[in-house]
């Protein structure tokens, strides 16, 4: 099966605690997903496994790539693939200033060392597009950054590495409304046939902004139901408690 | 470690050397032996003399017992040889001049071709000879000196003798005494009131006998108002006997004088370094030590500052790579004699393997420097579980108006950083590298290009394989 990510019957622990029980999920390309769910469901863990985190272990299952079997790739395999996490806690890297940064990452990203005028167009595009300042280039990577700074500069990367698949982890959580606008604002701007989200989030508040084209449920460590747009809106007026009574029931 | 050895030599790519047989080479440390190195230079009979003292003084002085082990290299004092004369004709003027064989090394080494690159002017030592050194024309009209330090001590005596071994005396430790010995090679730097010398003096030298002690001695005098910029990279190639390197660097940076010196050292990991630079800084002067430490088995070397005049400032940047099998002490020292001085010491050290990096650093400020102000920063980056660091700062502080910080940090090579670079679809070596790269960002960026360059892609190599 070609142009999708798809995660097939995922089984995943950490520490010897089981997390994810059995994970079914198709992505096709062109199309944005919302991941919801319970605090606990296993939503960052799915996110944080689809990028390669070693942290946890994959004890049964897959996880295919435009068809390709890339469970057990390194991390950095992936993204090279076009697999793009956005992390819910973005990483400090002190020393290492952004725009470096973004170079030796588009240089893996395109296979072979950016043409300038290109790598510069790509800046400063991506920074208009999320009324940044260029002044945050020279910056050191998260390091003093502000919480929405910290978002706002994984949808920067998000932007300049154009990835075909991009896991958005909570990228809303601690953002204030014009931020939120913003952030998606940038990921509205990737929508397209060559571009898919998984947009995993609590609330259905950014789900406002960046409207998902299906959106799945997870709970415990599956995806419990699948639906549209509209799921969301009822999950944000219900909670998730019938849910969790028709999942038992069934 | 004899995998880890095998790694090293595979990875350093100038260990290579060169069939030149020496004219003339003595081994073992005699009075028989100095005399013979004064000799062959065609010393004064002054210089005979402090080296023959110099050498009683070396045998008087304990081994340093408070740093790293060197019970080792005490056995084996005799084994070295102390001077080394290669075939040529001594110092030459012009590139055409200098032997094809010895050319063919820098070529090997990467280093450019000295006419066609902006420099000021190239010192290249090979063995204890200077085969090599020029000056050019533009540093001659402003009356510059950059010359061998034996050419210093023949045409420039007088202000060779007003110097010498004033800001280190052969008392000061016993590898000064030795040093001053056996000295041979170095550059020999002088810089009139009001001049600024825009682009770096260069050096390079490397050592290329087994058994080899290298032991140059550099005078760089900055005379008022004066500025300088004087850069030493040392590259080394792999042997299987013991190396010794034992330097003295002395810097005078008269009042209002601005001065730096840059120093990369990569030397081969058996060798011992133990290296004494001390500038002395006269009223309103500057002076930065800038140095690197990658290579050798153990190295002890403290970049000194002497803040004599008052307002005179200064600043030492540091860096220590120590991998398996390394043990670098090294640190920094800000004396503050006169008031209203300021010193700021930055330290970064990384341990790889079974390494080891020490800081050892002094502040020490006198009564007579009110308002001294200085700052210390070290911070240690541990790449593997059984990587080493330890920390010595000493502070004399007997002035009450001084004021004085340190703050040290010890952090571990994270995986969740080398996770997030990963993510973006850096390699983990490659994310590794890039850490290290940054940790050490706030004193490469003080560093001339091509040696950043260079010394990222040491960190590079060095940090190939080095995790997962």
């Amino acid at each position: 099966m070609a142009n999708r990510l798809e995660i097939q019957d995922l089984w995943v622990s950490h520490e010897g605690k089981t997390i994810l029980k059995g994970v079914n999920l198709a992505l096709p390309l062109g199309e944005v997903h919302a991941l919801m769910g319970p605090n606990g469901a296993g939503k960052s863990t799915l996110g944080k496994v689809i990028a390669g985190d070693p942290n946890y272990r994959v004890e049964k299952g897959r996880i295919l790539l435009d068809g390709e079997d890339i469970t057990e790739l390194a991390p950095d395999e992936r993204a090279r693939k076009g697999l793009f996490l956005a992390f819910q806690y973005p990483v400090e890297v002190p020393g290492v200033q952004v725009a470096n940064f973004l170079r030796l990452a588009l240089r893996e990203r395109l296979g072979e060392e950016p043409r300038i005028a290109e790598f510069y167009a790509r800046l400063k595009e991506a920074i208009e597009l999320l009324d940044w300042d260029e002044s945050v280039l020279s910056r050191y990577l998260n390091e003093g950054f502000s919480g929405g700074e910290k978002k706002k500069n994984e949808i920067l990367q998000l932007l300049v590495l154009r990835p075909r698949y991009a896991i958005l982890d909570e990228t809303d959580s601690g953002l204030d409304i014009d931020a939120l606008k913003v952030v998606a604002r940038g990921v509205n701007s990737m929508r397209g046939p060559e571009f898919s989200a998984l947009v995993i989030t609590h609330y259905q508040r950014l789900l406002n902004y960046i409207v998902p084209d299906v959106v799945h449920v997870m709970m415990d460590g599956r995806v419990v139901k699948t639906g549209g747009p509209e799921l969301a809106l009822e999950l944000e007026r219900r909670g998730y408690d019938w849910l969790k009574e028709e999942v038992a029931g069934a | 470690m004899p995998e880890d050895l095998k790694h090293i030599a595979d990875d350093y790519r100038w260990g290579f050397r060169d069939e030149i047989e020496p004219e003339l080479a003595l081994k073992g440390l005699t009075p028989e032996t100095v005399k013979k190195i004064s000799e062959a230079k065609g010393e004064p009979a002054w210089m005979t003399e402090f080296r023959l003292k110099a050498l009683e003084t070396f045998f008087k002085l304990p081994m340093p017992k408070w740093g790293p082990d060197l019970s080792e290299l005490e056995k084996k004092f005799d084994e070295f040889y102390y001077y080394v004369k290669p075939p040529s004709r001594g110092p030459v003027e012009s590139w055409d001049e200098v032997p094809e064989e010895i050319k063919k090394t820098y070529e090997r080494l990467g280093i450019p071709e000295a006419e066609q690159k902006v420099l000021a002017g190239v010192g290249a030592q090979y063995d204890s000879e200077v085969v090599y050194h020029k000056v050019k024309e533009e540093l001659e009209r402003l009356g510059v000196v950059f010359v061998s330090i034996e050419e210093g001590l023949k045409e420039h005596e007088e202000l060779f003798k007003r110097y010498f071994a004033k800001i280190v005396p052969p008392t000061d430790n016993k590898f000064a005494a030795l040093n001053s010995a056996v000295w041979s090679g170095g550059s020999f730097v002088y810089v009139p009131p009001g001049v600024e010398v825009e682009v770096p003096l260069q050096a390079y030298f490397r050592v290329n006998t087994a058994g080899f002690g290298q032991f140059e001695r550099t005078l760089i005098i900055v005379d008022e108002g004066a500025k300088v910029h004087y850069i030493e990279g040392c590259t080394a190639p792999l042997y299987t006997t013991e190396a010794l390197h034992t330097g003295v660097i002395e810097i005078y940076v008269h009042k209002n004088a601005h001065s730096r010196y840059t120093t990369i050292q990569n030397w081969p990991t058996n060798m011992y370094n133990l290296v004494t630079q001390r500038a002395v800084v006269e009223e309103g002067g500057y002076h930065m030590w800038l140095d690197g430490n990658l290579g050798s088995k153990v190295t002890m070397k403290y970049p000194s500052s002497i803040l004599k005049g008052r307002g005179a400032r200064s600043e030492v940047l540091s860096i220590a790579f120590a991998k398996t099998g390394q043990h670098l002490d090294t640190g920094a020292k800000l004396i503050h004699q006169a008031p209203d001085t300021s010193g700021r010491i930055v330290s970064k050290s990384i341990s790889k393997g079974e390494g080891r990096a020490s800081y050892r650093g002094l502040v020490k400020v006198s009564p007579r420097a009110d308002r001294a102000k200085a700052n210390v920063e070290c911070d240690a980056l541990l790449i593997d579980p059984e990587s080493k660091t330890d920390t010595y700062p000493y502070m004399e502080i007997e002035n009450e108006t001084a004021q004085i910080g340190h703050e040290a940090t010890v952090s571990r090579l994270a995986d969740d950083q080398i996770f997030y670079l990963q993510t973006r679809g850096l390699p983990e070596d490659e994310a590794a590298a890039l850490i290290v790269r940054g940790f050490l960002e706030p004193v490469t960026k003080e560093l001339p290009l091509e040696f950043a360059v260079e010394l990222n892609r040491l960190i590079e190599l060095e940090m190939e394989g080095s995790v997962g």
